[in-house]
């Protein structure tokens, strides 16, 4: 796996909800290097520092990339006023993404902005994935065409009610773990939802894949600044979330460290 | 055609461009792009004798025009440094430097020690990291201290010795000076300046450790002024850093005494950007006449 550096030109910008959007890049070489759970770091005139963005989709037949994002600060608010026309500057693909099982049937499970990085995986697994995705309200609901395209069964969710299951993704979660036809969960999403869906993981004997945030510099694991604490064997560090993952097996993940 | 190469305490380097210890790993995380021969040198992630955890995160916060971190010298050690990743640093880069902290001066005498018998080409003394809760910094911020430590380290390597100050201080020309005397051949300046920056609405710091360094394109103007003050105060060569992200930043920062220069947080904006600097600096010699760099180290004319 390598990465590039580089100016790429956006093809489709669209609106999903309020403060989010998606963009389509022009990036074949790096359509051709990428798997589902990386992720680019985008640079953004003015700004010293790169915005990680995860990987929505990776199209290597037309050679693009989507990014799906959410406007968080001035940065993000910056990289949203991009237009067609205009190019991404593009460090990329990053990390470590899912590890898929073939022929298996998995369930990916998606909070808010924490979706997009699970669709690729969606559109690779196709009928054997099912979704699970929780938004707060109606109107945060994003990527919900697609998962349904793509997925054999894809289950919504909302903290109000206002669509689908009325509250957390782990009570569908748990409904479909124990029909035992699953070998894998892949999870993005905040970090409440990730421990609640890791103990739902571990108490049905189901592997979990996390995909973590964390504050980044680099993204190529030169800074060592984006840290969460894992463990292995039995000893606890610092693993770097650019570089050894952002995806990272659950039971190696020790959340609030 | 120029001759970028320069040469310190007996090193030659290639080009002047070196890259900062903590913004580069150990050299392995940039080589998808271009090769580590591009670089004058390379100085390493801050080693410490023990393997080192580092701070909680977050660690890292943007600024304006620059960024606050507080990584806490995070490290496998200096054997772990040596068995690890020196080999392919030596096969595939230039000069290779060791940047080296601890928080008891016993500590950076055993990791000079070890590096002594290693083929690192310099050491690079670190009593400028604001991060860490002993050591660090306290050996850096007060004459005595620096000396000290500098003394020690002396005795117990020949490799070429740099010691990096930290620019948190009333009066670095002092420092300077006190390392010159206990037989640094180089320093390299500035570390990070301490800042912090608070979060509005958890009323929380961005940085789990409160307080962080800052570095980025907002400290060059003070970078500048702490070489030029050194450059007039010792007699050893500088290595200026401190927020150098252009090809013309460089050459600001060479008038103002620097030997050679080294590039950190600009990297995380442009990996490119320290050989877009090394070009830079090419055709600016070669409009300018400049057969050498050493032509120009120091030569700002002050009023």
């Amino acid at each position: 796996m390598s990465y590039f550096c580089g100016k790429y030109p956006i093809i489709e910008r669209k609106t999903l909800a309020k403060g989010i959007y998606s963009m389509l890049a022009d990036a074949p070489e790096l359509a051709d290097e990428a798997q589902p759970g990386q992720f680019a770091n985008i640079g953004v005139a003015g700004f010293t520092l790169r915005r990680p963005i995860s990987l929505c989709e990776i199209d290597k037949e037309n050679g693009t990339l989507r990014f799906v994002f959410e406007v968080r600060g001035k940065g993000t608010a910056e990289l949203s006023r991009y237009v067609e026309g205009e190019s991404l500057d593009i460090l990329g693909p990053l990390g470590n993404g899912f590890r898929i099982p073939e022929g298996k049937k998995i369930i990916v499970v998606g909070g808010g902005i924490g979706t997009p990085p699970l669709l690729e995986i969606a559109r690779r697994t196709t009928s054997l994935c099912t979704a699970i995705l929780g938004f707060r309200d109606y109107s945060r609901i994003i990527l919900k065409d697609e998962f349904e395209e793509y997925c054999a069964k894809t289950i919504l969710c909302t903290d109000d009610g206002s669509v689908g299951v009325h509250g957390m993704v782990t009570t569908p979660l748990a409904e479909e773990l124990k029909t035992g036809e699953y070998a894998l969960v892949c999870a993005c999403g905040p970090e409440p939802m990730l421990k609640a869906v890791i103990k739902t993981c571990e108490e049905n004997g189901v592997p979990c894949q996390v995909s973590l945030e964390q504050r980044m510099g680099c993204g190529v694991g030169a800074c060592v600044v984006c840290s969460c604490m894992t463990v292995r064997n039995g000893q606890e560090f610092y693993s770097r979330v650019c570089k050894d993952g952002p995806v990272f097996n659950a039971e190696e993940v020790k959340f609030g460290g | 055609m120029v001759d970028l190469s320069v040469r310190i305490a007996g090193v030659e380097f290639p080009n002047p461009v070196i890259a900062a210890s903590g913004t580069y790993g150990n050299g392995e995380c940039y080589t998808d792009l271009y090769p580590l021969s591009k670089l004058g040198g390379v100085s390493c992630k801050g080693m410490t004798i023990e393997p080192k955890l580092g701070n909680p995160p977050p660690r890292i916060a943007e600024t304006y025009s620059g960024i606050l971190n507080s990584v806490g010298l995070q490290n496998i050690g200096v054997h772990g440094f040596i068995e690890y990743y020196l080999p392919t640093l030596k096969e595939e880069g230039n000069v290779i430097i060791a940047n080296v902290a601890g928080a008891v001066i016993d500590d950076y005498i055993a990791a000079a020690e070890a590096l002594d018998a290693s083929d690192i080409d310099m050491i690079e003394l670190n009593i400028s990291c604001p991060n860490v809760k002993q050591g660090g910094a306290s050996w850096g911020v007060s004459c005595e201290g620096a000396a000290a430590v500098t003394a020690a380290v002396r005795r117990a390597t020949k490799k070429p010795l740099i010691v990096k100050l930290t620019p948190n201080v009333t009066d670095i020309t002092s420092i300077a000076k006190a390392v010159e005397a206990e037989g640094a051949d180089c320093i390299s300046l500035i570390n990070t300046l301490l800042g912090m920056r608070i979060d509005i609405n958890s009323r929380r710091p961005i940085l789990k450790n409160n307080m962080g360094g800052l570095s980025g394109p907002a400290v060059f103007p003070v970078a500048v002024r702490m070489v030029w003050q050194c450059f007039n105060a010792v007699k050893i060569p500088i290595i200026g850093m401190g927020g150098i992200a252009t090809w013309e930043d460089a050459i600001e920062m060479m008038l103002a005494g620097a030997t050679a220069i080294q590039m950190g947080t600009a990297i995380f904006t442009d990996p490119y950007a320290p050989l877009k600097v090394i070009e830079g600096i090419e055709e600016y010699m070669d409009k300018n006449g400049i057969k050498s760099l050493s032509e120009i180290v120091g030569q700002v004319k002050p009023w």
